[in-house]
C-alpha cells in the first residue's frame, strides 16, 4: 500500500482526497505514477507527458524529504514510501507567480 | 420566454453569466475550475446544453471540459493531443527551426450538426477534431501539411490557431487563422487547405504582402453571408467578398486600427464591431477611453460607441476570443477585458453596462440565446 498526496488541482480534477491509497504493481517512481493514471484516468496528461512519459516541467515529485523529481522513471522508492510510513508527494513547482 | 447564456472564461476561472431575454439582470455563478486558465467555452448550436471547455494550466497542462446541463456539472474528457505523424518543425522567434510541440487549445468549435463533433485549435498551431463528445482527438494535419508549416513562426503569444469559422450553408469549408501564419481555409471538411491572405499587408515581416506570415488576430462571419469575411489583423480591419480569395482594407475612420476582435450584429450582415487598441506595445484604448467602434456599412465608415463605457483612465484590453453576439432583438453585444469587466449591451452597441466587474482577467467570451 503506497500513500500518494496529491496537489490541491489534481484532487479536484481527480475529484480525489488530499491522500490516495495505491496499490503498485512495480515499486518505482514510473510503477507508481502508471498506478496512479490507471485508478484516476483523468490524471493522464497532467502529472506527465502522454507520450514520452517525461514528468511535466512544473511538476515535482517529493518522498521522506528528498527531491526525486529529476530521478530516472526506473528508479526504486524509498523503503518507508513503499511500506506506507512516508507518503509521495506530487507537487506544483513554485511558479514566481506567473502561473 | 428567451434566456441567454453568457460563457466567461478567464485566466483563473470560467463562469456562467444568464439573464432573461431582458438582459438586465444577471446571475452569476463560478468561479468553475477554479485556479485554471479557461481559454474558450462553447456550446453546441445543436444541443445547447452540451458546453466544452478548455481549462489549461502552467503546471499540470490540457484539460478538456465537458458538460451535458448548461454548466452545471462538468466532466472531465480525453486530453490527449497528439499531432499525426512526426511533426516537424516551424520557425522559431530566431528564425531557427523548432519542434512543433503542443502547449494548449486556445478555441474550440462545436459541430453545426454534431453535437458529439468538436474541432480544437490549439498551439503550437494545429487543428483537431473529435467525433465522439471530447474523449479521442485526431489531428487534421493537412493543415500543417499543405506545405508552407515549416515557415510558420509564432507571435509574442504563441503559435496558436485562435479562429475556426464553419460555414453553415457548406459544412465542408471551414477558415482558421493563427498567430502568426494568417488565414486558411479547407473546402473538403479538414482534408487539404490553402493559405487565403492576398490583400493582406503586414509590416512586420520582410515581404509584406507574403503568401504566409500575417498576424491574423480574428475573423467573422454572419450566417447569412459565409463568403463574406471580416478580419481584425494585428494592424488592419480587412473584408473580403470571396471566401477569403481577396481582402480590402475598411479600416477608414478608425481611430486605431491596431486591436484584437470584431464580430457581426446578428441580424444585419453589414454591420460589424470592433474594439480599438491604441497600439501593439500599448495594448490598452485610446487616452484611456474604452470604446466600441460600429460601421454599419460594412467597414471604411466607423461610429464610436461609448455610452456606459469608461472614458477616462482605462487601461485595459480586450482579448480576441472576447466579443459575441446574442440573436435576440434588438442584437446584444458583450466583450470581456482583461481587467477583468464583461460588458453587455441589449441595444446593438448604443449603451453599455458591465455585468460584472471583478473577475480575473477575461479571456474569451460565448454567448448563447437560448428559448
Amino acid at each position: 500500500m503506497i500513500r500518494v498526496i496529491l496537489p490541491a488541482h489534481l484532487r479536484t480534477l481527480g475529484r480525489a482526497g488530499s491522500e490516495v491509497i495505491l496499490e503498485v504493481k512495480k515499486s518505482t517512481i514510473g510503477g507508481l505514477l502508471d498506478a496512479l493514471e490507471e485508478q484516476y484516468p483523468m490524471l493522464q496528461g497532467a502529472i506527465r507527458d502522454h507520450v514520452t512519459l517525461q514528468r511535466r516541467p512544473f511538476v515535482r515529485y517529493f518522498a521522506c524529504e528528498e527531491d526525486l523529481s529529476h530521478e530516472p522513471a526506473d528508479t526504486a522508492l524509498p523503503g518507508a514510501v513503499v511500506s506506507g510510513t512516508e507518503p509521495f508527494l506530487i507537487v506544483g513547482a513554485i511558479a514566481g507567480g506567473s502561473f | 420566454m428567451s434566456k441567454v447564456r453568457v460563457l466567461v472564461g478567464t485566466r483563473k476561472g470560467a463562469f456562467v453569466l444568464t439573464s432573461d431575454g431582458k438582459r438586465e439582470k444577471w446571475d452569476v455563478s463560478g468561479p468553475h475550475f477554479a485556479g485554471w486558465e479557461m481559454y474558450h467555452l462553447k456550446g453546441s448550436p445543436v444541443d445547447p446544453n452540451r458546453l466544452y471547455a478548455s481549462q489549461s494550466s502552467g503546471w499540470f497542462g490540457q484539460q478538456i471540459q465537458r458538460s451535458n446541463d448548461g454548466g452545471t456539472t462538468w466532466e472531465p474528457m480525453g486530453n490527449k493531443f497528439v499531432y499525426d505523424g512526426i511533426p516537424g518543425t516551424h520557425q522559431w522567434y530566431d528564425g531557427t527551426p523548432h519542434p512543433w510541440e503542443f502547449k494548449r487549445v486556445w478555441h474550440l468549435e462545436p459541430s453545426l450538426s454534431d453535437p458529439d463533433t468538436v474541432y480544437a485549435g490549439v498551439e503550437d498551431a494545429a487543428m483537431f477534431r473529435s467525433t465522439d463528445g471530447a474523449r479521442t482527438w485526431e489531428e487534421l494535419s493537412g493543415l500543417r501539411g499543405h506545405g508552407t508549416g515549416p515557415h510558420w513562426a509564432p507571435g509574442a503569444g504563441g503559435m496558436c490557431l485562435h479562429t475556426i469559422l464553419i460555414d453553415p450553408s457548406n459544412h465542408q469549408r471551414m477558415y482558421i487563422a493563427i498567430s502568426a501564419a494568417g488565414a486558411f481555409r479547407t473546402d473538403d471538411a479538414g482534408k487539404t487547405w490553402r493559405p487565403i491572405n492576398h490583400g493582406l499587408r503586414s509590416e512586420h515581416i520582410p515581404d509584406p504582402d507574403a503568401e504566409i506570415g500575417h498576424c491574423v488576430h480574428r475573423i467573422a462571419m454572419h450566417a447569412s453571408r459565409p463568403e463574406v469575411l471580416f478580419m481584425q489583423k494585428h494592424w488592419d480591419v480587412m473584408r473580403s467578398e470571396d471566401a477569403g480569395d481577396n481582402w480590402r482594407e475598411v479600416s477608414g475612420n478608425l481611430p486605431t486600427d491596431f486591436g484584437f476582435v470584431i464580430d457581426v450584429h446578428a441580424h444585419e450582415p453589414e454591420t460589424i464591431y470592433v474594439v480599438p487598441i491604441k497600439s501593439d506595445s500599448q495594448h490598452f484604448p485610446l487616452e484611456g477611453k474604452l470604446s466600441v467602434y460600429r460601421s454599419r456599412t460594412g467597414g471604411n465608415e466607423w461610429e464610436a460607441l461609448t455610452k456606459g463605457l469608461p472614458q477616462k483612465d482605462c487601461y485595459v484590453n480586450v482579448l480576441r476570443d472576447a466579443m459575441a453576439v446574442d440573436s435576440l432583438d434588438k442584437c446584444g453585444v458583450y466583450f470581456g477585458t482583461t481587467g477583468g469587466q464583461v460588458y453587455a449591451s441589449a441595444d446593438a452597441g448604443d449603451s453599455w453596462a458591465p455585468i460584472v466587474h471583478d473577475l480575473p482577467a477575461v479571456l474569451s467570451v460565448e454567448v448563447q440565446t437560448l428559448s
